[in-house]
């Protein structure tokens, strides 16, 4: 016990304190019943938030455009997911490090995903049976080179820039696209069905948990961020603790979203990693508050205490 | 009390001896040795004093008591959720009503904990040999955002969608994000019913004990003035 601090004997402690009955059991029992009273009546009154979930049919249906140049995107390898890096794939175009710190690199690639494999040409070759015309063209692209993909790919998506949208059907400019209006065509009549996203929840097993696919593509278009704008929802609009609908969100999390209004948070590339950083030693000092000289004793500078316990410096007057 | 923990910190390996039988390292069990420790600072008479400072008729002291009323009802209503299944709340307005009652006791829980929180901070409860108790509050705090946190990615509405998408990059850029996938609606829900409340609940009674064993710090400027004991605070000093 050399060196180490004696228990605190509790009579000892509380010696010339005046000392008062206390029921702490009647105390607990009478906030569980108002608090079941609160929350009853605000459950009651004010419900709950549930807005339903976007769906890749619905985004198929909403915004034909912004489906199939998001999809045409993630077949040319050029669309956030597809260049994002750990743990994705081997990309660094989401990459963030510190300096020499780089965690995600060090973390390297855990949930594998290759975005125009994934997202497009595996679930159309899903789609091939009975349709000659989707197999020839897939077998057209897969055939062909690197350059030639990507030539007709980029003409396509700069087509669709000015594509207008007939019926279920988004038309594009006559232009040497090659097979990728098919594909898109067939990839949007297969979204519109629903089918696509179940064909992205698709594994080796039949029971099926993690939606990381369906929701990286949803991520990628603008119809999934266009809903959460309209929903106040997004990073520049205090969007972390903000709920849909008008109902108190994640508040306690009002810190951590306050880094990213603020520069250099607002401009930085690794805006995500630094305010990680700021919040662990934040958060490292809050805990660590009875061992820090000055953040320990601004409760004895500014007397709040005064308050608290104004029954207890008038009685010792 | 002071008998039994008296008697346990004489004899600390008493426990092995009163039935006849040896315990590693004789006299110095760990049974006993945990045994005494439970005696001495666990006692009902410590957890459930009928008297209390005065001072604690502070209305500053309702919002501990008044968080765990919240937690108790947010885990209730989160255990009728979990047993109904986890899409049950979107298609009968039973379900509905009861998630109404985690959506605002979650609610409740998180005000009244910092509204605790900021009450400890200016009455620095951690002074005479209470760092633990307010460390071990801060990491139940810490905790509490986390499995809120998942709480809202497993909603299985468009909520959830948003969240689970932004949060990623800075889970991602962590090294985590592999690990901890904000993304797989199986690991959150699992984290979310189940390791996590189960954390914060224990953390909860962890914090519970160590202030009832150690009492009610003192108010600031009637500081406790060691005799018999010779004991040394953190945080405030004698003066």
């Amino acid at each position: 016990m050399s060196g180490r601090r004696p228990p605190i004997d509790k009579g000892d402690y509380y010696r010339g304190v005046r000392m008062a009955p206390y029921d702490l059991v009647k105390e607990l029992a009478i906030a569980l019943v108002g608090m079941l009273v609160v929350v009853l009546l605000l459950s009651a009154v004010l419900s709950s938030p549930d807005v339903p979930s976007a769906t890749i049919q619905g985004w198929a249906k909403a915004d034909p455009v912004d489906f199939v140049t998001t999809a045409a995107t993630e077949l040319s390898g050029q669309s956030l997911v597809a260049q994002y890096g750990p743990p994705y794939n081997d990309g660094s175009g989401s990459v963030q490090s510190l300096g020499p710190i780089d965690p995600q690199q060090w973390a390297g690639v855990h949930v594998a995903v290759n975005a125009p494999l994934d997202f497009v040409l595996e679930p159309l070759s899903q789609a091939t049976v009975g349709d000659q015309t989707l197999a020839a063209a897939l077998s057209t692209f897969n055939t062909a080179t690197p350059t030639q993909q990507q030539k007709w790919l980029n003409a396509y998506i700069q087509a669709l820039g000015s594509a207008s949208v007939t019926g279920a059907q988004v038309t594009v400019a006559s232009g040497d696209y090659g097979p990728v209006p098919t594909l898109m065509s067939r990839l949007l009549g297969l979204a519109r069905t629903g089918g696509l996203d179940a064909l992205l929840l698709t594994s080796d097993y039949f029971y099926q948990t993690d939606y990381s696919k369906p929701l990286l593509f949803l991520g990628d278009g603008g119809y999934f961020s266009g809903l959460a704008q309209a929903q106040d929802l997004t990073g520049t609009q205090w969007g972390m603790m903000n709920e849909t609908g008008r109902y108190p969100g994640q508040a306690w999390l009002w810190l951590y979203t306050l880094w990213y209004q603020i520069p250099p948070f607002t401009t930085a590339s690794n805006a995500d990693l630094l305010v990680v950083v700021v919040m662990t030693v934040l958060s490292l000092a809050l805990l660590l508050i009875p061992f820090i000289p000055g953040l320990r004793d601004i409760p004895r500078w500014i007397p709040v205490h005064r308050l608290i316990w104004r029954s207890h410096y008038r009685s010792m007057e | 009390m002071t008998e039994a923990g008296g008697e346990g910190a004489r004899r600390p390996g008493g426990g092995a001896s009163d039935d006849g039988r040896a315990g590693s390292g004789a006299e110095g069990g760990w049974t006993a040795a945990v045994r005494s420790r439970l005696t001495t600072r666990l006692s009902v008479d410590e957890l459930l004093p009928a008297r209390q400072p005065a001072y604690v008729g502070s209305w500053v002291y309702v919002f501990g008591v008044v968080t765990i009323a919240a937690l108790v009802w947010v885990v209730a209503s989160g255990c009728v959720l979990a047993l109904m299944g986890s899409a049950w709340w979107h298609t009968s307005s039973l379900g509905h009503f009861f998630n109404s009652i985690h959506f605002w006791s979650v609610q409740m829980f998180f005000i009244f904990m910092v509204l605790h929180l900021w009450g400890q901070y200016w009455g620095a409860g951690w002074r005479d040999g209470r760092a633990k108790t307010w460390m071990v509050g801060v990491v139940i705090f810490l905790f509490s955002i986390v499995t809120a946190f998942t709480g809202y990615l497993v909603q299985q509405n468009f909520d959830s969608q948003w969240i689970a998408v932004n949060a990623k990059d800075a889970v991602n850029s962590t090294g985590l994000g592999g690990f901890f996938n904000v993304l797989n609606f199986g690991q959150m829900y699992g984290l979310h019913v189940m390791l996590l409340p189960i954390g914060v609940t224990l953390l909860v009674v962890l914090h519970i004990l160590q202030v009832r064993s150690r009492g009610v710090v003192r108010p600031i400027g009637d500081p406790y003035t060691p005799e018999a004991t010779g004991g040394s605070r953190t945080g405030e000093r004698p003066r």
